[in-house]
């Protein structure tokens, strides 16, 4: 059976709350995180930094671990008079780092979410309840995904992906 | 199972994903109000076999409150809508009328 990787990591993470269609919001939000934008529900990557939208109202910028206290005042200078809230929010996360043909069959088992390739292409970012709790994924290359729950249910998390793991594929999609 | 799509996010979202609000469109009865129109919007609310209008919030999700319309009976759903509205929108209203004809919101 091909393998499946699960790894914890330990990203920076800032929220940006405020009018996402606001040009001075956008404009802070991609100096900072080195990526445009994203449309509804999609994640903008540049290799491990990155903007996801998460609601109409919130974005979640990644950043490399430790970089995102220097970021969240960096967008609260530029933002100096427009509505918003810039919060480092990395030791509120947790980030699992998914691997493996069969992942989406991993994360399937867990959530009532449609895993489909179809109904979940590449880099759309979709919030949903895994087993008990909430969590955000997305895949961004098949084979890799990536994962973001609350701090204080990630070693839950962790053990629903490994034992989603241990079961192995059901075989309805790669 | 329901299913219903978020109308801010556009997620179909799975019954477990949403937490429910109760029945949609009451209208608040304000301060020097009759008692008995602050038991009405505290206490009855309508429970109807058939069409029926709620209160979603998409909990594990993008965390907004919308509204839907659907059937009680059979799940069927008319169609979901932001909660910046005091009133269903036409297109729920004659998705409804489509589907269910006849139909009148009952007083
Ligand atoms: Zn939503």
């Amino acid at each position: 059976m091909a393998e499946i990787t699960v790894t914890r990591r330990t990203p920076g993470m800032v929220l940006l709350r405020g009018d996402l269609s606001s040009d001075a919001l956008r404009e802070a939000a991609s100096a900072v995180a080195g990526a445009p934008m994203p449309e509804r529900r999609q994640a903008s990557l540049s290799g491990d930094t990155g903007i996801l939208w998460m609601s109409p109202d919130e974005a979640l910028i990644l950043l490399p671990e430790g970089r995102a206290a220097e970021a969240a005042r960096a967008l609260s200078q530029r933002l100096e008079g427009v509505h918003h809230l810039a919060l480092d929010l990395s030791d509120a996360r947790a980030v699992f780092e998914i691997e493996g043909p069969w992942l989406r069959e991993v994360l399937a088992k867990l959530s009532p979410a449609d895993l489909h390739p179809e109904a979940l292409p590449l880099l759309e970012v979709r919030r949903t309840r895994l087993a008990q709790v909430p969590a955000a994924f997305w895949i961004e290359a098949e084979g890799r995904a990536r994962l973001i729950c609350f701090r204080s249910v990630a070693d839950y998390v962790e053990g629903l992906l490994r034992r989603s793991v241990e079961d192995g594929p059901v075989g309805l999609f790669a | 199972m329901l299913i219903l799509t978020c109308p801010y996010c556009g997620v179909a979202a799975d019954e477990t994903e949403l937490s429910p609000g109760g029945e949609a469109h009451l209208h608040r009865a304000g301060p020097g109000s009759e008692d008995a129109s602050v038991e009405a919007y505290l206490y009855h609310r309508s429970n109807p076999k058939g069409v029926h209008f709620e209160r979603w919030r998409h909990a594990y999700g993008c965390g907004k409150w919308f509204h839907s319309a659907r059937d009680t009976a059979t799940n069927d759903v008319f169609g979901t809508y932001p909660a910046q509205v005091t009133e269903t929108p036409q297109n729920i209203l004659e998705a409804i009328a489509q589907r269910r004809p006849g139909w009148e919101r009952p007083q």
